[in-house]
């Protein structure tokens, strides 16, 4: 295999490659991301050659992540439920994880907390904690799926979101929920309605029959056990229901934005 | 008469060719999807390992999980469509039957015997050998089965029963794994041999 690096595009020095790629681009994440990849763009900077300045593998590569989210869409069924599992199968203890420390994971106050909700619903009244304790709760024991390739099984109760969309009145013909959350630097994901609609798709106050702890999302979590772990937010503050692609934390760096599992 | 029909067979001989274009087109593709989705799993397979190790970045690509994760999913169309072709061609052409069967193990034996003392001819690169049929027939099966395995890691509710299939969602991570290293192991053998057959690799570019 050798250097891929050096055999993505022969002859082209990688340092100048990056230094043109930072030039380019100067957000951070997304220069962590191409000095990995290869710009095309780069090369034809770099020889001169007449090709569509604007084109680079990183284009070509979101184009592809863009075609594979409708093909996600497409396999999609609505109606196949996550596996869930007995008891005994749940890991303990259930990993953390994040891209901060457990010490920095927002400590919200449950007494002074409220969801915020947006958009295209009737009904935008904000609720305190205690109302939605007040909401019919289900649990379920499926596994929760990370995007870096560990899984683990826990247990989640909380009152399914789409019985929530229809007590507020949402349109549920609009395309997105989107989530924003406590987390430090404003973690938020948008959760397409389908998914949002999927019979366990949960607005989730419980794990293991506790009030969520923080490291798991208190006060409240999105639980969706057919997306990647980063579709599940946790410390969620808002949600909102709109047609317009807000984006999301992990999907404006280059995550998949539908990752279904 | 029978001049003629020699000589015609010693020109068809000359000019024959060994593989046919469709594929050495299949192959080269083939060749590009694995290498990117090797060294994107690698990068991948960094995020959380398996085991006690983690590959080099040099030898990686994407520099990030996200970026390898684009370019994997990006990689297994070129690996899908490509590999779904080259098996329609493979058993419609009859190229599987004719080059691949039969394998019996005795056979195998006797080649692998000959070919560890040197003595196994490549006199007819047409014609495979026990150990080459062995060795092609067990890629593609193994092919089929780390596309189908990684299939179930990426859709392990939708395609919940193929994921069962592979033993879970964990398990299924370690035969993609597994099925990766025998794509290795199999590529150093088989460079090595084109490398020591040259005529062999001028096959698989210009088709004679």
């Amino acid at each position: 295999m050798g250097r891929m690096r050096s055999l993505l595009i022969p002859g082209v020095d990688n340092k100048l490659l990056v230094k043109d790629a930072q030039k380019v681009m100067p957000d951070l994440a997304r220069r962590r991301f191409v000095a990995g990849g290869a710009s095309l763009g780069a090369l034809t900077l770099l020889t001169g050659c007449n090709v569509s300045d604007s084109f680079s593998a990183e284009d070509m590569l979101i184009r592809i992540s863009k075609f594979n989210d409708a093909v996600q869409a497409l396999m999609f069924n609505p109606d196949a439920l996550a596996p869930t599992f007995p008891e005994s199968a749940i890991t303990r203890p259930f990993p953390f994880n994040a891209y901060y420390g457990l010490d920095e994971a927002p400590r919200v106050d449950g007494k002074t907390w409220k969801l915020e909700v947006r958009g295209l619903v009737d009904n935008k009244k904000s609720w305190t904690l205690d109302e939605l304790y007040q909401l019919p709760q289900v649990r379920q024991i499926t596994r929760h799926v990370c995007v870096e390739g560990w899984s683990a099984i826990g247990s989640w109760t909380g009152t399914p979101l789409r019985d929530f969309l229809k007590l507020i009145g949402a349109d549920t013909r609009a395309r997105y929920v989107w989530f924003q959350c406590a987390d430090k630097d404003g973690y938020n994901s948008p959760l397409d309605m389908r998914s949002a609609l999927h019979p366990q798709t949960q607005m989730t106050f419980k794990f293991a029959d506790e009030i969520l702890p923080t490291a798991y999302g208190f006060p409240m979590k999105i639980r969706v056990p057919t997306k990647l772990g980063f579709k599940n937010p946790k410390y969620v503050v808002s949600m909102e229901v709109t047609n317009d692609y807000k984006g999301g934390y992990w999907e404006d760096q280059g995550y998949n934005s539908f990752s279904g599992s | 008469m029978s001049t003629i029909a020699v000589n015609d067979q010693h020109t068809a001989r000359a000019t024959r060719v060994i593989q046919p274009g469709w594929v050495r087109v299949m192959h080269w593709i083939n060749a590009v999807a694995i290498g990117l989705m090797v060294t994107s799993g690698w990068q991948i397979y960094n995020a959380s390992p398996l085991f006690g190790f983690s590959f080099s970045s040099s030898i990686t690509l994407g520099g990030w999980l996200a970026g390898a994760l684009l370019w994997h999913f990006a990689a297994m169309w070129l690996l899908m469509v490509n590999g779904l072709l080259y098996l329609a061609f493979g058993l419609a052409t009859g190229r599987f039957r004719k080059k691949l069967l039969p394998i019996t193990p005795s056979a195998v034996i006797a080649d692998t015997r000959a070919a560890l003392t040197f003595k196994l001819s490549h006199d007819d690169l047409g014609r495979y050998n026990s150990v080459q049929k062995l060795l092609y027939g067990g890629i593609i099966v193994v092919g089929i089965v780390i596309v189908l395995s990684g299939l179930s890691i990426w859709k392990p509710v939708q395609l919940q029963y193929l994921t069962a299939l592979f033993g879970g969602y964990d398990f299924a991570r370690y035969v993609h794994f597994a099925c990766m290293a025998a794509i290795c192991g199999f590529l150093v053998v088989h460079v090595a041999l084109a490398l020591l057959v040259p005529k062999s690799l001028r096959a698989m570019i210009i088709g004679r």
